[in-house]
């Protein structure tokens, strides 16, 4: 009961916000905050050029969504691997 | 809380390494007893880098607008102390450095210190004192890795605003706009974080009670809540 209290809350701070944020015109909506801390930087130091660039770039959004969920389903599959084995090793004894 | 590559200056790039660097090298024997002297708890070291790949994979819409990403650091600092973390982090900031040009080599050391350092030291402080003071399982878990997930973004906040002070106010004058992006944004999926951590957590409690005593997060002779 109370797990599934917390499992709504975690589902509802993640759609409420594209419910509630009104989007101003010109900025692009739900965009990185990383992004938005770069155009800080560009603002605060027009001057400032990066040094380096990223060695190898993402050739697309659809390779990097790719990467990124490689990177959550591995992550999710060890965890949901060790849980399953727990409640298998309490259901033997 | 990725500064992406090439946005810190050389001098502050190194600087941050130089100060994550001997985290690093704790993490790496503390790991090493860990793996020694509680063999039995591989897997959940294992689970524990895993849980840092999930969440900082998920980037949550949030109030102000704009994405950002939990940290995944806490659960595993509640169970190992937070050394360990500063190399299961990092290793999490390098793939995404390597592989999906989010963060950088540059940054690196930075970027370590605010997710796999201060995070992780937030959370461990938080959830060993709120114990001591006899706060419940659940809510101390849910307090110290909620703190935790937002000191991060405190911290990269305080790392830019450093780099990049306000020409009229200064350092707290970017401080404050760099938060205004980073620790607004963080609320709610730190919340979410400290959600999530609880959760499994509390599994781990129902299925795994021995071994977590073994580990010291929960005390010996009986649970109390």
């Amino acid at each position: 009961m109370k797990t599934a209290l917390m499992i709504l809350a975690i589902v509802a701070l993640a759609i409420l916000p594209l419910a509630l944020h009104q989007p101003d015109a010109g900025s692009e909506a739900f965009g990185g905050a990383d992004d938005k801390a770069k155009a800080i930087v560009e603002n605060l130091s027009p001057t400032y050029k990066p040094w380096v660039q990223p060695l190898w770039n993402p050739p697309s959004g659809e390779i990097a969504t790719l990467l990124f969920s490689l990177q959550a389903a591995l992550g999710a599959g060890v965890i949901g691997y060790y849980l399953g084995y727990l409640k298998g090793r309490r259901k033997k004894d | 809380m990725h500064i992406m590559e090439g946005y810190l200056p050389v001098a502050h790039a190194a600087g941050w390494w130089v100060v994550s660097l001997p985290f690093m090298a704790a993490g790496v024997r503390s790991l090493k007893r860990i793996v020694t002297e509680h063999r039995s708890a591989r897997a959940l070291l294992g689970t524990s880098s895993a849980f840092v790949f999930v969440l900082s994979a998920l980037k949550l819409p949030s109030v102000t607008g704009s994405c950002s990403h939990p940290t995944g650091t806490g659960f595993g600092a509640i169970l190992f102390g937070p050394s360990v973390m500063a190399v299961l982090g990092s290793i999490v900031l390098l793939f995404q450095a390597l592989l999906l040009a989010h963060g950088g080599l540059t940054t690196l050391g930075a970027n370590a210190f605010s997710m796999a350092v201060v995070g992780p030291w937030v959370v461990y402080g938080l959830f060993h004192g709120l114990r001591r003071l006899g706060a419940s399982f659940s809510l101390t878990v849910f307090l110290a890795t909620a703190l935790g997930d937002l000191m991060t973004y405190v911290c990269t906040s305080a790392q830019l605003a450093m780099a990049f002070p306000d020409a009229a106010s200064g350092f707290l004058g970017a401080f404050v706009k760099f938060l205004a992006i980073f620790a607004v944004t963080q609320i709610p999926i730190a919340v979410a974080e400290g959600l999530i951590t609880v959760i499994l957590l509390n599994t781990l409690k129902s299925y795994n009670a021995e071994e977590l005593k073994g580990l010291n997060v929960l005390p010996e002779g009986g649970l109390n809540r």
